[in-house]
């Protein structure tokens, strides 16, 4: 196995005229917890879609666990509209959707949260285990599958333990404290298995002591499941605790990557921040 | 070519005509999807309403009085519907709303069997366009000249009122976004209830031209013309005004061209399989606009 | 901690002890509606509501629990009325029936097939039953064939496509040149149908109950979390169009089976009268009960029909009408009917049982007692 847990290989967005994400190239080493920064509409949840199969990239490719899983160059009306770099090298065209890339061992978080409303908190984490069950659906209807799913429902209680929100499993998702859904969000995550963590705001809307408790919360996950994380993130403080390395997006370009020392000292982040930081 | 005339001719006049009376009543399907997103079903039932008030409305005054008798009371149907049944729902699901809609569509076509006794009915002939007309050395009733003359005009006049009156400002505002219309102050209600007073307005007159061709009503006639209207709004892109206008024409002349080939048994099929198709190769429309939801 | 855990073997046992009591309590009824004439009605309620209970909840399973608005059930029971008529019309009356067709073009009967084999009573029985599976197996073959363009559609435009494949498949059972087999727009009848009520009671009870296993199970969440949101479903490794497909195939699969129940119940059947109005009756049924409720579903049918075919039938009747108010008249009950129902549309939007199933409301009866007893 590679080293290299992820590699985004210039990969660029564009969405008719406007190019979101400009020849993106990134990479993430195994056990890592590499931050992707930017001020607001830099493009980062968008990479983010790209990389989980949400968007297809209009051209460039995706690399994880040292295997190609997403191609694409520019086709039909983007033929003409393509401004971006490295037009036609990419030949081959590779677009699984969001579930395949999930089985392949990634899992996200999303910005604006995205539980199951209808479920307990304990069914949102058990149905994120769905994509692993083996068993056919009459076998599962007829709990000739019993064993498997005594299994998750261990895994689950497990997983909800650790995230802290076991004894709330059988409260509706949605009446959870906003914090609380976010955990519940990277529980749910976790339920899928993944080797990659995506995490995509995880301290939004929350104040600077629950930051510090998630950004511990962060770095113990990983080192439980043996993790690699990847995460985009506005509060400054979070970022610079935890991230390995850190990249910085602005208008859909990467302008500096390094360790947080050097991203704090770099001057285009400075001026690409400066008015526009939050809490930077 | 004479013979080309004399077969081909009349199966494109009745494709027209029966195109716009499609397209009559697609504009009130498509209007009120564009504001409030949602399919109206009644829209049918409310077409077949205005037959059933004609034919009594007639039994009672001259003509001249049971048309805009019939069109008052249409208009006021499609007002009060939407007050009673779609008006509460605004802020719930948009499945509720339309399944209102195939609640007060099952109300109607009861109601009118109540009140008819089930029997279908010979609808009134209405003098002048019933007549019959020479075209081309071909022997029609007059109305299948007058509907797509008469839908054009129509249509030009709520082209022109969409686009330089204030209401029609306020409409196009609130197709465009609902929420931001309403906290910029435009007026919501009296917007939604507008869209259907012209919705039911339209459907009116479509039912003069509609039965005045086929001749009798009974509870469920509006059903399947409801519902190749609606058809014809989605195929010309819901929402979009020009493109019900399309749509119904294009419906209406397939159609009777398939009619004329001697397959009348698939017509109906024919509709709803363009309709598939055109859903699962652009289902947007011919001219609709893409929206995305965003992750 | 009662309820992470998976009670689901004691569910099928539950399941199998309820549809036995009901078959035992249907022989009943039968036998209390058969003993005044004022109460034979009592009997075809039962029968029809029976059928419908299923043609809900599999509605619902799609309706319900994967959030595909699907407006499709009546092509789907019509395939499966027609494939119920066609296979099990005695050999010896189908030239009568087929009077215009030469006796059409399928020369056997299951029922008579079976009954060759092994006996009358039990092959008979046992060919129906066989016969309602390919009811069931032939719809959702077609709901394969349909799913696979229109389930890539969102809510309103799949309630549209699935409506229009309803009106098709209607038209092309009455198309002249597959008459032979379908025997045009003329009806279908005499074919072999199960007389008594339990056997109604007994297939749609176990048909139900597969569907409430389901739903409890992985797939059935996985449904659900797709009605939920689907961007979240897929994004944890959900395939959304194997999972839409599963849910719309057995659900059309039960439409099937229920459209060879209704041709049972109905002893003739004719293209015709599978409407989109029937469809929408059963979505309304679907909505009185609660979408996403199976007992809701199974209730809601039961009241439906009986409304609608029994207890309002007095509204019908001019003779009681009082003092000079002619309002009464046939017609009527139906009006009181569907006021009714917009009245649960309009204001109890969750339906009788909301999301919640039968058991549910005992559950919650013990907690509060249990927490009653605990101050």
């Amino acid at each position: 196995m590679s080293e290299n847990m992820l590699k985004i290989e210039n990969v660029t967005m564009q969405f008719g005229g406007v190019v979101a994400v400009d020849n993106l190239n990134l990479e993430i080493n195994q056990g890592e917890i590499v931050a992707l920064i930017g001020p607001n509409g830099a493009g980062k949840t968008t990479a983010f879609n790209v990389v989980t199969g949400v968007y297809q990239p209009s051209n460039g490719a995706v690399w994880f666990e040292g295997e190609k899983i997403i191609e694409n160059h520019p086709q039909g009306k983007m033929k003409k509209l393509y401004k971006g770099q490295h037009n036609g090298e990419y030949t081959h065209i590779l677009a699984p959707t969001p579930d395949k890339v999930t089985k392949l061992g990634m899992a996200r978080t999303f910005q604006n949260i995205r539980l199951w409303k209808s479920q307990t908190v304990f069914d949102n984490v058990l149905i994120a285990k769905h994509c692993r069950t083996t068993s056919n659906v009459f076998s599962a209807a007829f709990r000739l599958n019993h064993k498997e799913e005594a299994e998750q429902r261990e895994q689950v209680e497990f997983l909800l333990e650790t995230v802290g929100l076991a004894d709330l499993k059988d409260e509706l998702a949605t009446s959870l404290p906003y914090g609380k859904q976010r955990r519940l969000e990277i529980a749910r995550a976790l339920a899928a298995e993944p080797k990659l963590l995506l995490l995509d705001e995880p301290a939004a809307g929350m104040n600077p002591q629950e930051t510090d408790e998630l950004t511990a919360f962060i770095g113990e996950i990983r080192d439980k499941f043996e993790l690699t994380v990847f995460l985009i993130e506005h509060h400054m403080n979070l970022v610079m605790g935890i991230s390995d390395r850190i990249y910085v997006l602005d208008f859909g370009k990467l302008i500096a990557e390094g360790t947080p020392a050097e991203i704090q000292n770099n001057k285009r982040v400075i001026d690409a921040y400066l008015g526009v930081a939050e809490d930077a | 070519m004479q013979s080309f005339i004399q077969t081909a001719l009349p199966t494109l006049l009745a494709g027209i005509s029966a195109g716009g009376q499609y397209a009559l009543i697609a504009l009130g399907y498509t209007m009120v999807y564009g504001i409030l997103r949602l399919i109206n079903f009644a829209h049918g039932d409310i077409f077949t309403v205005a037959g059933f008030v004609m034919f009594y409305a007639i039994t009672v005054m001259p003509v001249y009085l049971s048309i805009p008798f019939t069109i008052v009371i249409t208009v006021l149907l499609g007002f009060t519907v939407e007050r009673l049944a779609y008006k509460p729902l605004r802020s719930a699901p948009r499945m509720s709303a339309m399944i209102s809609a195939i609640g007060v569509s099952y109300l109607l076509q009861n109601l009118m069997w109540y009140v008819t006794g089930g029997q279908p009915q010979q609808y009134p002939v209405i003098p002048w366009i019933s007549d019959k007309v020479m075209i081309l050395g071909q022997e029609t009733k007059r109305v299948t000249v007058i509907t797509p003359v008469l839908t054009v005009v129509l249509i030009l006049l709520l082209l022109l009122l969409i686009k330089r009156t204030k209401i029609g400002l306020a409409m196009r505002a609130a197709s465009r976004d609902f929420e931001t219309a309403r906290l910029m102050g435009v007026k919501i209600d009296s917007v939604i209830s507008m869209t259907f007073v012209i919705g039911s307005f339209l459907a009116a007159v479509g039912s003069f031209l509609f039965f005045s061709n086929y001749s009798t009503v009974s509870p469920t006639v509006g059903t399947m013309p409801g519902l190749k209207a609606f058809v014809a709004a989605v195929f010309g892109g819901i929402g979009s005004i020009p493109g019900a206008v399309v749509g119904g024409f294009i419906i209406g002349i397939c159609e009777n061209i398939i009619r004329a080939m001697g397959y009348s048994t698939f017509s109906d099929a024919f509709t709803f399989a363009l309709l598939i198709l055109v859903l699962c190769l652009k289902p947007t429309g011919l001219f609709g606009e893409k929206l995305e939801e965003k992750v | 901690m009662m309820k992470t855990k998976n009670n689901s073997a004691r569910t099928l046992l539950a399941g199998l002890v309820v549809i036995a009591v009901l078959a035992v309590l249907s022989v009943g009824a039968e036998a209390v509606a058969n003993s005044a004439s004022s109460l034979s009605i009592m009997l075809a309620v039962l029968k029809k509501a029976t059928v419908y209970a299923l043609l809900a909840v599999s509605m619902n399973l799609l309706n319900g629990f994967t959030g595909l608005f699907s407006l499709g059930q009546a092509g789907f029971m019509l395939v499966g009325a027609y494939t119920y008529a066609i296979l099990t019309i005695p050999v010896a009356k189908r030239a009568g029936v087929y009077q215009y067709y030469d006796g059409g073009i399928v020369k056997f009967s299951i029922p008579e097939v079976f009954s060759g084999i092994l006996g009358e009573s039990v092959g008979s029985v046992v060919g129906m039953v066989i016969t309602l599976v390919i009811c069931g197996a032939l719809a959702a073959f077609f709901g394969w064939l349909i799913g696979l363009p229109v389930l890539r559609l969102k809510s309103d435009y799949l309630a549209i496509a699935t409506l229009g494949f309803a009106e098709i498949v209607r038209t092309f059972i009455q198309f002249e040149g597959f008459a032979p087999l379908t025997n045009g727009s003329n009806t279908l009848r005499q074919y072999t149908t199960f007389k008594h009520l339990y056997p109604y009671v007994i297939v749609v009870g176990l048909c139900i109950l597969f569907l409430v296993l389901l739903v409890n199970s992985t797939y059935g969440r996985a449904f659900k979390a797709i009605r939920d949101d689907e961007i979240a479903a897929e994004a944890m490794g959900i395939n959304l169009a194997r999972h839409k497909m599963m849910s719309f195939v057995i659900s059309s699969f039960f439409a099937g089976v229920g459209g060879g129940l209704m041709a049972m119940y109905m002893s003739s059947v004719q293209a015709k009268g599978f409407t989109s109005a029937m469809t929408y009756e059963i979505l309304l049924m679907v909505v009185i009960g609660g979408i996403g409720s199976i007992s809701g579903s199974i209730i809601a049918s039961f009241l439906f029909i009986g409304c609608s075919e029994w207890w309002l039938r007095f509204l019908d009747d001019p003779a009681n009408n009082i003092g000079g108010l002619k309002l009464l008249a046939p017609g009527f009950r139906m009006v009181v009917f569907s006021v009714f129902i917009m009245i649960v549309v309009l204001f109890f939007r969750r339906g009788l049982m909301g999301d919640k199933e039968f058991p549910d409301l005992f559950r919650r009866f013990k907690r509060q007692k249990k927490e009653a007893a605990g101050k």
